[in-house]
């Protein structure tokens, strides 16, 4: 952005008498986007809240905080960093998509979209760009517009906005299925069977492809009549791109240099159609072929693995489509049943005598294939993401499959990864069927190609973000040198994408301490999000919103009241696992644990050295609390998980929503009795109580707890007597409310039904708040719950160290 | 002698005949082996007791005798020291020879062998004959021997001969009694086995009756003709002085000799055989004047006859015959003897007769004529035959004179009819040998030519259809194998194919503990293994070393300490025989798995275009059904599996329960691998449906391909690897069109370059251009995967570096030049189902064990090897051989002889784990004059083919070519040194069994592969270097000397081939149709004055002009003619491995010239010397040796 020409026709900024909405005088701003000016804080509280959950449902993004610090200093001892939550194609089946081109400034380094904050002079047909403050010239299809005339971008309710622009032509969505036949004949005949299900879901337009491996890779031709055909590669041996469309014959033959005659664009469709072909062609073979399906035929002896190449099955599908189809939407879904065992990207040798690696292996430095696996799915994962497509696990083995090694697969193209036992459970077969679920529109939840552009206000600068993204590596002044999370660019490639993909959007402030409040008091963000919309339609989202900027000095009760503790807390949580992923674990804990101090003692309400006199406000009252299970809650602890478990956990944390994020940061616990209509219970052992029934959510697992009574009533078969019916309804009720879970999660999580002393209990058991342990025998034989077996702290010890050093004036 | 023989012969005769009965029958009753059908085993046993000894030694020594004998040179000058030499080494005919003098009979003895049954019904239709004829040979010879007395002494002889054990004593005597009768002898024998052919007879009309009739035309003398005959078979010498002196006669350097050789012979055979002359008259006067031809004829078959007698004697034996039968070439005797003759009264008699023969030759009937002009001599032979060699001396004196100028001049003078020839020897040999079983019981026998059909019965030594040597009677010290410079080798063929009516080698079982086999040097129990100590141990015949028999091998011996149970155990009894080997001898320990055939298809552009996708599609469906059984199976244990393959390679799942085969492509050929395990290799039964279904939709896949390039490694890799993974030993069938170009291993550049032909560099063109095929090579020889290429280019391929892992493991290579569906399919198609369908075996390793002083050090063939003594073939079928050289690294000694044992261990085509051993036993002589006389031309010339063709890959070819003709120089020139008599330098003498070295050796000089003309590509020599190198003596031999039939002269009413006629222009008549066939391909020549219902009956054309020479296959026509002609072709192909391309060729026509490269007796385009020429250049090399 050029320096601003002093003295030119300057764009006034709408005085801040309204709220910030710059909309012309006079206009109402429908949905506030910004907040009330709060009247009293705790007023404010609730407003703030009614405010963020507005905001949420209209644009898809939650800030830690609303009322944003004006200088840099005051913004770096708020601890928590500005940050956003943004999820940028939330479903808005109210907003009808516009079909024109967006109106872009004309500043070669702003290009932002035109939105309702520009100021806009009709007269003139001049708008002004409210990041560099360029004025532009309306196009002249704008000719029309007035101040009763207003195109939909500058309407405040189209603080988001979908255009849909027609540009090159329309490739229709592309499958890929990558299956791995080393799998026992159930599984097989499940997967082929869902895979064939798959079928019936996509549109008869779609390309579909089917790579097969196990020692080797086969590359099935589909549209072979009377043979069927296909391409083998070698298990073991690694091919560049280049080698694989040359030996797939995908290399378009120098063909004769035609005379005079450009070349055909149909040529291009028609070599690779091959191996790629729209369902409605050839829908039979696939069946067919999907149902002559073996098991990998080579014999695999005793005490052996069965030989996978997962790796190069996975290369070659990345380079099929790199040579055919790059740039267009395309899902790679790999389908497998157990570790890679051979060639590049192998995770573990076929001797079964040799364990697939842990965290203890890890730990000591003893996973021999591991780095080198990553390096291989690390530049499949680029690569992928380069040509904008996106790879899916399906990952189904009792033991583990190698997810640590091929996580960056799915992490960085926003792949799905579903973690299984066997294919042969409904949790893989619904969840694989949920990844075709449809829209209201009929179209399927999920988006290709996305590129995500941030544009900010001079006086923030991007850190960067934390999501199933990559960064374009695109330099603009908004770009900070800090990096937090994929920094050093203020534009990232999302290849796919669903509604509840969710970014974390790290900001910095960068306005000097002591200098005046920006010009308008507002700060804005505008998130511009281009996508192919699996209708296969281009399309641009842009989103944009403003915050006030507050001077921290004196009025950081407002900042503090505008503070959203759950957005921080999984913001946090982003960090710290995006942390993980690279440190040691406790690393990332004592920074956890700091940043948490810190926070304590800028906003808590203490004495000095006196941890009774401990308060916080309660804008921050459960900020510690969620710290707490996240310190304990798998993304962060790998104790008894395998890395393949913490890679699936911590994909899913990156990319879920606020609302999921928090599911898994901190359960939610329902009781059920026949006391009252179900309510929710404190995660905390002292909620397991006999009688009580127990509904967990944890995200991964939905767990239905019995109480020992209930579970004893159970035995009896009291629920089967006409006159305890009402204790069949009781039983029914967390399976309802389960199903209804169950119904929408995305993965499918484990359902767990079980019972006080069930082997299955301690799922529930890990999760609560050990308030009563065999440690604090205070609450031993009380009938207040039941004690947890651990040696971890409870919540209550974790606050009462935290009250001490949070008011310690060493720390 | 006589008495001896007489003696024996009385009891022997009467006897014999009811011994034989006895042995077989109580040898088939008794000792019969278990599972060994009766009849097939005690057949075996039966001969080889009563046979083995005395019969063949008869049939070989008289024979031998005979020509020794025969030979002027014997009677006339040296003879009574070179007779008995000679003679002796000669070896029985001595004992025949006995007995002809006493009755003319010895005579018949020889050529009784092959007579018998002919000619002895024919003349004396002697009961005797018939029923002895079944018995060996030797019996036989004698019934034929139309006096009685005769008989007995042949019958006499045998039994002589298998008793003596030491064969030189008794060759010696006989050699003495042979002389005198020999001649004579021969002379009815020549009548008896030419009676059969009926040319038989005229000889002996001409002798006895004509004497001076028919010989008269020969020559003035005839009396000496005979004589001049016989001188002139044995020596079948040239003297290109004597050609000079006699210019008419002399035409021909050979007619010197005969000169000499008459007049000696004359006068010496009257002296030393003056029973035999007289007693030629008298027995053969009656028996052959009936048969004489016409008498134009019969003065050719005088002069020739004398040769070719001598060589009906001879003939009898096997080696003998080789040499003889060259000699009944008219021309050879007639040089030697008839140009002595006129300088005589002979010479004009020669040449009327050469000219008569010639004529009559040509004109009516041209082979024959010669042919049985060759018989006719016979009976004037027998008193030449053996000392041919002097005669060429005595022959000489008299053209001394002219000596000099003859050579100068001679080339034009020398009559081509003079010298050797071939036809002459190869029909002679027929006729005397082909009758009569060879019974193998002999050590050193002498096997008939390859040419003749004959019977073999297996007494101890090896069919010769196993194995050939150059000589059978090898020199006890290297220095005098080193003197001779004839190499020592053998020309084996493990898994020949036996006529229906011998049996193959019976399958011996030793149990757990494997075939027994001598403790130090390995060799497996075989007949030479001598048991003592009552049978506990036995001594190893190669090394001597002593060895426990197992107790489960114990069996006592009898009183002559033989086992009792040895006609029971082929192994004691058989040369030829197969152990089931243990899984020791298997690979990993592990009994392997039947063998698989993989057919891998080009499907690259041109070989779509062409059909040929179509055509091997469409002809494996019903080919599949064919597989090999090995043995009695009812299904084939072989799997099959398909590969396609361009640039990519296509492998076919047709597991049995695929609805539709699948097709998986490996593009990554530079690391090929095979993509699928289950249903790549199955049976063919089972898939049936499926591989149906594969066949039909392949040319369908690929009727649209665009893709030109291919690649070639890849593919071998790909079968060698799905060979790998099946763990089974295997064939490829590859059938591939172009130079392999395409980006991968083995890819190759086009480096064909004509500029090299005669440069230092030209040896490149033969060697592979890379390496990658040799490691390959090696690869597949450990994993037993056999190789079979067929190529179809249309340009350079380089066959060198594509055939190399072919040529390694064992395969075949077929190659299609300028492939075109509707010429070529024929032969394509009948050259896939041969070798689909031929036996073969895999994975095999073969060992020549031999006697302590020999050891096998060089070995020429398609194979691969490791070490020094282990020949490693990946695959090994029927028609591959294997050619085996031998130096000394000690002294053999007489006594013992040579033994050889050749043990091949091999996997059946049922996947059956076997050893099939080989034994042949050899004499061993201290004399020069043993070795020249017990030597086989044929395959001195496979040898000296294969050792060139190796030689090429490393020197310039000049430099080849000139160590062959220094080599047969040093042959001839030790000969001529030191078994000849004294003569004058300017004579050239050949031996007996030697005097078509020169021809056929110029037949190998002027080869495409060592002296090229311009028309040859570098791929076709390459090709014919390879193809070579596998040949066995029969190929070798049409191959380099072509067989040339007057079809025109073909009586359709009979099932015999018309006489071949030598290989010449002259010999061409305008107003014929011959037929060319050299093993790869078939010529129909047709001359401008064909007549017109000639050329209609057999081409279906009204005129000369409308001939059309596209002609794939002649017309199917309904006239005698058409059916005779292709009814010959059908057996001429049904004789070869390969199916030869038909050729129309007219006279005068563009394509003659390829015609005219065959005609080897003339000169060639690229400058190869005509056979005169070459013979006068190498005279000229022996003298400047002698001097």
């Amino acid at each position: 952005m050029g320096p601003r020409v002093p003295g030119s026709a300057e764009v006034r900024e709408v005085p801040p008498s309204c709220c910030t909405c710059i909309v012309p005088a006079g206009a109402q701003c429908h949905p506030p986007c910004c907040p009330p000016a709060p009247q009293n804080l705790s007023d404010s509280m609730a407003t703030y809240l009614e405010f963020i959950q507005q905001n949420e449902e209209r644009d898809g993004v939650r800030f830690s905080w609303n009322v944003w610090p004006s200088s840099r200093l005051e913004a770096t001892r708020m601890v928590v960093p500005l940050a956003c939550l943004l999820t940028p194609l939330k479903e808005r089946p109210d907003l009808p998509p516009v079909q024109y081109e967006p109106v872009l400034c004309s500043r070669p380094t702003c290009k932002a979209v035109l939105n309702p904050l520009c100021q806009v002079d009709y007269r003139a047909k001049l708008w002004a760009c409210n990041f560099c403050f360029q004025r532009n010239q309306f196009p002249p299809a704008y000719a029309g517009i007035s101040e009763v005339n207003q195109p939909a971008e500058l309407m405040p309710q189209f603080s988001t906005i979908d255009y849909i622009v027609q540009r090159g032509p329309q490739t229709p969505l592309i499958f890929l299925y990558v299956v791995d036949t080393c799998l026992e004949e159930e599984d097989l005949q499940a997967l082929k069977e869902s895979l064939q299900m798959s079928l019936s879901l996509l549109h008869p337009d779609a390309l579909v492809g089917l790579i097969t491996f196990g020692r080797m890779v086969q590359v099935h031709e589909l549209s072979c009549e009377g043979i069927s055909k296909s391409y083998v590669f070698r298990g073991t041996k690694d091919l560049t791109a280049k080698q694989i469309q040359d030996m797939l014959g995908l290399t378009r033959p120098a063909v004769p240099v035609q005379q005079g005659r450009p070349l055909q664009p149909q040529e291009q469709p028609v070599i690779s159609s091959r191996f790629l072909q729209p369902i409605h062609k050839i829908d039979m073979n696939l069946t067919d072929l999907l149902g002559e399906l073996q098991r990998d035929p080579w014999p695999v002896t005793q005490g052996k693995r069965p030989l996978r190449s997962t790796g190069v099955a996975l290369s070659i599908a990345v380079g099929l489509l790199e040579g055919t189809f790059p740039n267009t939407g395309a899902r790679i879904m790999l389908f497998t049943g157990g570790p890679p065992t051979q060639g590049p990207g192998m995770v573990v040798g076929d001797e079964l005598k040799t364990p697939i690696r842990s965290w203890h292996d890890i730990e000591k430095d003893n996973a021999r294939f591991m780095k080198k696996a990553t390096k291989h799915y690390e530049t499949l994962a680029n690569r992928t993401a380069a040509n904008g497509h996106c790879i899916d696990i399906y990952a189904c083995a009792l033991d583990q499959t190698g997810l640590l090694e091929m996580k960056c697969c799915t992490n960085l193209t926003g792949g799905h990864m579903v973690m299984g036992d066997s294919f042969n459970t409904s949790l893989f077969k619904q969840t694989f069927q949920r990844v075709f679920s449809k829209d209201f529109n009929g179209e399927f939840r999920m988006a290709f190609g996305a590129s995500l552009d941030v544009k900010t206000s001079r006086e923030l600068k991007i850190g960067g973000a934390i999501g199933p993204c990559i960064s374009l590596n695109a330099k603009g002044p908004c770009v900070s040198e800090n990096e937090l999370g994929i920094g050093g660019t203020c534009q990232w490639k999302i290849c796919s994408l669903d509604p509840n993909t969710t970014l974390a959007i790290y900001f910095e402030v960068v306005n000097q301490h002591n200098a005046p409040i920006p010009q308008g008091g507002r700060g804005a963000v505008q998130f511009v999000t281009q996508y192919q919309h699996s209708s296969t339609q281009k399309r641009i989202r842009v989103t944009t919103i403003a915050r006030n900027w507050a001077d921290a000095q004196n009025q950081l009760q407002h900042i503090e009241a505008a503070f959203d503790q759950e957005a921080a807390a999984v913001l946090m949580a982003r960090l710290g696992v995006y942390r993980a992923e690279t440190e040691e674990g406790p690393d990332v804990l004592r920074w956890l644990d700091r940043q948490l101090i810190r926070l304590c003692q800028k906003f808590g309400q203490y004495n000095k050295d006196d941890p009774n006199s401990f308060r916080l406000s309660d804008s921050f009252s459960l900020y510690p609390q969620f710290m707490f299970h996240l310190r304990r809650s798998p993304f962060l602890q790998v104790f008894n998980n395998s890395p393949d478990e913490s890679s699936y956990y911590r994909h899913h944390f990156a990319r879920q929503d606020l609302t999921q994020s928090l599911i898994m940061i901190q359960p939610i616990l329902y009781s059920y009795s026949f006391y009252g209509p179900p309510e929710p219970v404190l995660l905390d052992s002292s909620s397991i109580l006999a009688d009580r029934i127990l509904l967990m959510d944890t995200f991964f697992q939905i767990v239905i707890y019995l109480g020992e009574t209930i579970a004893q009533w159970q035995k009896a078969g009291y629920q089967d007597m006409p006159e305890y019916e009402n204790f069949k309804h009781l039983l029914q009720a967390p399976l309802d409310d389960a199903q209804e879970i169950l119904q929408t999660r995305f993965p499918m999580p484990r359902y767990i039904n079980t019972e006080h002393g069930g082997s299955q209990a301690r799922f529930l058991l890990s999760k609560v708040n050990p308030s009563q342990t065999h440690n604090n025998l205070y609450a031993w034989g009380q009938e207040s719950g039941s004690p947890i077996l651990t040696d971890d702290v409870s919540l209550q010890v974790f606050m009462d160290h935290l009250k001490k050093l949070a008011v310690s004036s060493a720390a | 002698m006589s008495v001896n023989q007489q003696a024996h012969a009385g009891p022997p005769y009467g006897q014999p005949q009811p011994a034989y009965q006895r042995y077989q029958q109580p040898g088939y009753g008794g000792q019969q082996m278990p599972g060994v059908p009766h009849s097939q085993y005690g057949v075996y046993n039966g001969p080889v007791p009563g046979h083995q000894q005395p019969a063949p030694p008869q049939g070989y020594f008289p024979s031998l005798g005979l020509p020794s004998k025969g030979s002027p040179v014997s009677l006339n000058s040296d003879t009574s020291s070179l007779a008995p030499n000679f003679i002796g080494p000669l070896r029985t005919p001595p004992t025949s020879g006995a007995p002809p003098p006493t009755s003319g009979a010895p005579l018949p003895v020889g050529q009784p062998a092959y007579n018998q049954f002919g000619q002895g019904d024919v003349q004396n239709g002697i009961p005797a004959s018939a029923v002895q004829m079944q018995r060996p040979s030797v019996s036989q010879p004698f019934i034929p021997g139309s006096t009685p007395t005769s008989i007995s002494q042949l019958s006499s002889f045998q039994q002589y001969g298998p008793s003596p054990t030491s064969a030189q004593q008794l060759t010696n005597h006989m050699a003495r009694m042979t002389i005198g009768s020999v001649p004579t002898s021969a002379a009815p024998p020549a009548g008896l086995g030419y009676g059969p052919s009926t040319s038989v007879s005229p000889a002996s009309g001409s002798f006895t009756a004509t004497g001076s009739g028919l010989y008269t035309p020969y020559s003035s003398s005839q009396g000496p003709p005979p004589a001049s005959m016989t001188h002139g078979l044995p020596p079948t010498s040239l003297s290109q002085g004597v050609p000079l002196a006699q210019p008419a006669f002399s035409g021909l350097p050979l007619s010197m000799q005969r000169l000499p050789s008459q007049g000696p012979g004359y006068a010496p055979p009257p002296s030393s055989t003056g029973i035999g002359p007289s007693n030629y008259p008298s027995t053969t006067g009656a028996p052959r004047p009936s048969t004489m031809q016409s008498p134009p004829l019969s003065g050719q078959a005088l002069a020739g006859l004398p040769a070719s007698q001598p060589n009906h004697l001879s003939s009898p034996p096997p080696p003998q015959q080789a040499m003889s039968g060259p000699h009944p070439g008219p021309p050879m005797t007639g040089l030697q003897g008839p140009p002595p003759p006129p300088t005589h009264p002979s010479q004009p008699g020669y040449q009327i007769q050469q000219n008569g023969s010639f004529g009559q030759v040509r004109g009516s009937q041209p082979n024959y004529g010669g042919a049985y002009p060759g018989t006719p001599n016979y009976g004037s032979q027998p008193g030449p035959p053996p000392p041919p060699k002097r005669l060429d001396p005595d022959s000489i004196p008299s053209p001394q004179l002219s000596e000099l100028p003859p050579q100068q001049k001679p080339r034009h003078r020398i009559d081509p009819d003079a010298i050797p020839s071939p036809i002459q020897v190869i029909e002679d040999d027929r006729n005397n040998r082909g009758s009569e079983p060879f019974v193998t019981g002999v050590r050193g026998q002498v096997p008939p030519l390859v040419t003749t059909n004959f019977l073999v019965k297996d007494q101890g030594n090896t069919s010769p259809r196993y194995i050939r040597c150059t000589s059978y009677n090898i020199p006890c010290t290297s220095d005098m194998a080193k003197q001779s410079q004839v190499p020592l080798a053998a020309v084996i063929k493990p898994l020949a194919t036996l006529p229906t009516e011998e049996t193959p080698p019976y399958l011996v079982d030793h149990g757990e503990s494997g075939p027994i086999r001598c403790n130090r040097c390995k060799a497996y129990m075989c007949p030479f293994m001598q048991f003592i100590e009552g049978g506990r141990r036995f001594q190893c015949c190669f090394c001597s070393c002593v060895t426990e028999v197992p107790p489960h091998y114990f069996q006592h011996l009898d009183h002559t300490g033989k086992r009792v149970d040895f006609y029971d155990r082929p192994e004691l009894s058989l040369g030829s025989y197969e152990f089931l080997a243990t899984v020791d001898y298997c690979k990993n320990n592990k009994f392997p798995n039947p063998p698989a055939f993989i057919f891998m298809i080009d499907v690259s552009y041109n070989a779509v275009k062409s059909g040929l996708v179509r055509l091997i599609c469409e002809e494996l469906k019903s080919l599949l059904d064919y597989l090999p059984r090995g043995g009695n199976l009812e299904e084939s244990a072989i799997r099959v599996g398909f590969v396609t393959y361009n640039k990519v390679l296509h492998f076919y799942n047709v597991k049995s329960s695929l609805a539709q085969p699948q097709m998986m492509v490996v593009s990554d050929v530079a690391d090929m691998f095979v993509p699928l395990l289950d249903g790549f290799l199955v049976n063919v039964n089972e898939s049936r449906t499926v591989i149906a279904s594969l066949l039909d939709q392949i040319p369908e896949m690929f009727a649209d391909t665009r893709e030109t390039e291919t690649v070639f490694a890849p593919v071998i890799q790909a079968g060698l690897d799905a060979l790998k993974a099946a763990e089974c030993a295997g064939k490829l069938f590859i059938f591939h069109t172009s130079l392999p170009i395409a980006e991968a291993p083995g890819k190759l550049k086009n480096r064909d370059d004509k500029k090299l032909i005669n440069t230092d560099k030209e040896k490149t063109l033969f060697q592979p251009q890379t390496n990658f095929y040799n490691n390959l090579a090696k690869d597949c020889v450990a994993q037993g995967c056999c190789v079979d290429l067929f190529l179809f280019p249309n340009q350079y391929l380089d066959v060198a570096t594509l055939g190399v892992v072919t040529y390694q493991t064992g395969g075949s290579i077929y190659k299609y030049t300028y492939f075109q569906l509707e010429t070529d399919q024929e032969r394509f198609l009948n050259d896939l189902r041969r070798d689909v369908q031929k036996e073969v075996g895999f994975d095999a390793v073969m060992r020549v064990r031999t006697s302590t002083g020999i050891r096998a050090t060089d070995f020429f063939g398609a194979f691969y090897m490791s070490n020094t003594t282990d020949v490693e073939l990946a695959g090994l079928d029927c028609d591959k051989t294997i050619t085996v050289e031998f130096k000394h690294d000690d002294k053999l000694s007489e006594d013992s002889g040579a033994l050889l044992q050749c043990a091949l261990l091999y996997t059946s085509s049922a996947g059956q784990r076997r050893l099939r051993i080989h034994n042949l036993s050899l004499n061993c002589c201290t004399q020069l004059a043993d070795l020249y006389r017990n030597c086989e031309t044929d395959t001195l010339i496979n040898y000296l083919a294969k050792y060139a063709y190796r030689g090429v890959l490393n020197n310039p070819v000049k430099t080849v070519r000139d160590a062959l003709i220094n080599q047969c120089a040093q042959i001839l020139a030790c000969y001529r040194k030191n078994c000849a008599s004294p003569s004058s330098a300017g004579q050239l003498i050949l031996p007996e069994c030697m005097k078509l070295l020169p021809v056929y050796l110029n037949c190998v000089l002027k080869s495409d592969v060592l002296q090229p003309g311009p028309e040859v590509s570098t791929d076709d020599r390459a090709y014919i270097r390879q193809l070579v190198t596998s040949m066995d003596v029969a190929e070798t031999n049409v191959f380099f000397y072509p067989r040339l039939l007057p079809l025109t002269k073909v009586d359709v009413d009979s099932d015999a081939l018309p006489a071949a006629i030598r290989n010449s222009e002259e010999r061409l008549s305008k107003g014929d149709m011959y037929l060319l066939e050299n093993g790869l391909n078939i010529f129909v020549w047709v001359g401008v004055n064909v007549q017109q219902g000639l050329i209609q009956n057999l081409f279906g054309v009204s005129s000369f002009s409308q001939i059309s020479n596209t002609m794939s296959t002649l017309p199917i026509l309904e006239n005698p003619f058409s059916k005779k002609v292709r009814s010959i072709m059908d057996m001429l192909q049904a004789q070869r491995s390969r199916y030869m391309k038909l050729i129309i060729v007219k006279q005068e026509d563009k394509f003659e010239m390829l015609f005219k490269h065959f005609l080897v007796e003339d000169k060639s385009m690229s400058g190869g010397a005509s056979y005169v020429d070459f013979l006068c250049h190498m005279h000229k090399e022996i003298r400047q040796l002698l001097s």
